[in-house]
């Protein structure tokens, strides 16, 4: 006869392996993005501009594009991105059209990032003349991470139960109010972990701002959105491959500033998605 | 006729092909309960959900005939649905208390429904609408404590607070009961006796002896046709149908 405990075990044990396969890696990546960047951070790499061709000096210009450009997408994604799918869960009918579009959207959100870039180029700094500039980027990057933002949006808005919307509109709310006053405040947590995983993309990718707003070297702060700007995935990408001598630590330096800053983001809606948590249950 | 609170005339409804009901015909009076009663699937629950238009949700229904509240056809398409809904409220199965405190729970359909209310105008909804349910000395100093996490008796009481503070008339309760136990569904009861001083109410229920207990008049539905309708003693003690008398002596399932 066949032991279920031996089965279960076993079954376990690759469950574990599988677990671990996943974790160990990233692990390692963030270890040794710690062990080998974090002599480099000091005041001066964190507040000061390149120097002697971004061989010396710090990242500030960096840190400083990417953080425009990470706001700046997502101020232009996060509204339309969730009015979008208010729209495509709550009002629009259900058919071939609207199916189409939920398909074309999870579809969007799985095209290679260049091609962002490529479309940012054309509309934005050519067709519409913004130039290569943080205006271009930040839009760029804004339309890659809509279709994320669209569609756990959408998600978190049809977890909210039908009987909180029944009970809303008996009361003789409207449909808009109940939107409103009780779905939206209940799919606030499911909203911001899709702004999260946009955050996070929109602040590591390198191709959408190829083209649309990084500078190669930009020693002094962008002073309005139709500025260039440096940003911390470029310049990383720059420093270790197309200028010769620069220090291991710089590189290392950069990738930990940058995983930091994305790994903060992530913290920060955590708590306060966790904060919601705590408040809300259903 | 005494005054008649709804008046169906020739109802028909469909779901897509699907006829859910069949040409009803019938009268609601003001302060008196009414239970629904039938096998599951004869369109209680679509009747109840007709008489405050929330059959307009679900795609693909259509309907014809009249309903009259207060002699106003509420199919007529000057009809405002915010007032009706404000007029008829529903009390469902699961009890459905938002995720919110008690308080606010209370004061949700008032504050949406006039600007710039004063705190006192608001205290004093929530302990009218408490007391009403009789909740109000058990919850009193507990009304900023979320409703989710009081018992189902409370949040179905809550429910029915809930829809006092916009200022029904009519009430309709789609099997009430049916999540508690045999002690909070006899306070309900007896709340909705309570209750029908003020409401007109009608009560959809599997229980026939919850029928019997609370309701003045009974309807039978079957296959979405209204059979018989008349007071509750007749209906259970003389039905003139012969189906009604095969369902009540528990012939059907
Ligand atoms: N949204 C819907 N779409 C299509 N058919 C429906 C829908 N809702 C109900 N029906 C059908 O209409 C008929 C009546 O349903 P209804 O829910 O009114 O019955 P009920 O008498 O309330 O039953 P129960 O006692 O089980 O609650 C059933 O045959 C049901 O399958
Ligand atoms: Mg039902």
């Amino acid at each position: 006869m066949r032991n279920p405990y031996r089965t279960q075990k076993i079954a376990f044990f690759f469950l574990l392996i599988a677990t671990l396969l996943i974790v160990i890696p990233v692990g390692i990546i963030v270890l040794i993005i710690i062990e080998k960047g974090l002599p480099a951070i000091s005041w001066e790499f964190l507040s000061d501009i390149p120097r002697k061709g971004m061989r010396a000096g710090g990242i500030f210009p960096a840190i400083v594009g990417t953080i425009y450009l990470v706001s700046g997408a997502i101020v232009f994604a996060l509204p339309i991105g969730v009015l979008a799918a208010i729209y495509l869960s709550e009002y629009a009918k259900d058919n071939l059209l609207t199916r189409l579009i939920k398909l074309a959207i999870v579809n969007l959100a799985g095209v290679p990032s260049v091609v962002y870039g490529l479309f940012g180029l054309a509309l934005f700094v050519v067709f519409f003349k913004f130039g290569a500039s943080i205006l271009s980027g930040s839009l760029t990057l804004g339309i890659m991470i809509l279709p994320i933002i669209i569609t756990t949006s959408r998600e978190a808005l049809e977890s909210v139960p039908y009987s909180f919307r029944e009970a809303s509109l008996s009361l003789g709310v409207s449909k808009w109010q109940t939107i409103r006053h009780i779905v939206l405040p209940n799919a606030i947590p499911g909203i911001l972990t899709g702004t999260i995983l946009g955050l996070g993309r929109a602040a590591g990718e390198t191709a959408p701002i190829l083209f649309t707003v990084a500078a190669f070297y930009l020693p002094q702060l962008p002073s309005s959105i139709f500025d260039q700007a440096m940003a911390l995935p470029y310049h990383l990408y720059v420093i270790s491959t197309q200028v010769p001598n620069v220090d291991e630590k710089t590189r290392y330096g950069t990738a930990f500033v940058l995983l930091a800053i994305v790994l903060v983001m992530n913290l920060i809606a955590i708590i306060i998605r966790y904060q919601f948590r705590k408040k809300k249950k259903w | 006729m005494i005054s008649a609170k709804i008046a169906i005339k020739n109802l028909n409804l469909w779901y897509s092909d699907f006829q859910a009901l069949k040409n009803v015909n019938t009268t609601f009076v003001a302060n008196k309960i009414s239970a629904m009663i039938g096998p599951s699937g004869c369109g209680k629950s679509t009747l109840l959900r007709t008489f405050d238009r929330m059959n307009d949700l679900i795609e693909g229904v259509r309907v014809d005939g009249q309903i009259l509240i207060d002699q106003e056809n509420i199919f007529d398409p000057k009809m405002d649905l915010v007032k009706l809904r404000k007029k008829v409220g529903m009390v469902f199965q699961r009890p459905n208390p938002f995720p919110l405190s008690i308080y606010e729970n209370i004061v949700f359909g008032e504050r949406i429904h006039k600007s710039n209310l004063k705190r006192d105008q608001l205290d004093e909804s929530v302990e009218i609408s408490l007391k009403s349910v009789l909740l109000w000395e058990e919850l009193k100093d507990k009304l900023k404590k979320p409703a989710l996490r009081l018992s189902l008796e409370q949040k179905q009481r809550l429910c029915i607070a809930r829809l006092i503070a916009v200022k029904p008339e009519v009430l309709l309760m789609d099997e009430p009961c049916s999540a508690l136990d045999p002690q909070a569904t006899a306070r309900i009861e007896e709340l909705m006796r309570e209750l029908k001083n003020k409401y007109t109410i009608i009560i959809v229920t599997h229980n026939m002896q919850q029928a019997a207990r609370v309701s003045d008049d009974t309807g039978f539905m079957l296959l979405g046709e209204l059979i018989e309708f008349g007071h509750t003693q007749e209906i259970f003690t003389a039905p003139k149908d012969k189906r009604t008398e095969d369902y009540i002596t528990g012939r059907y399932g």
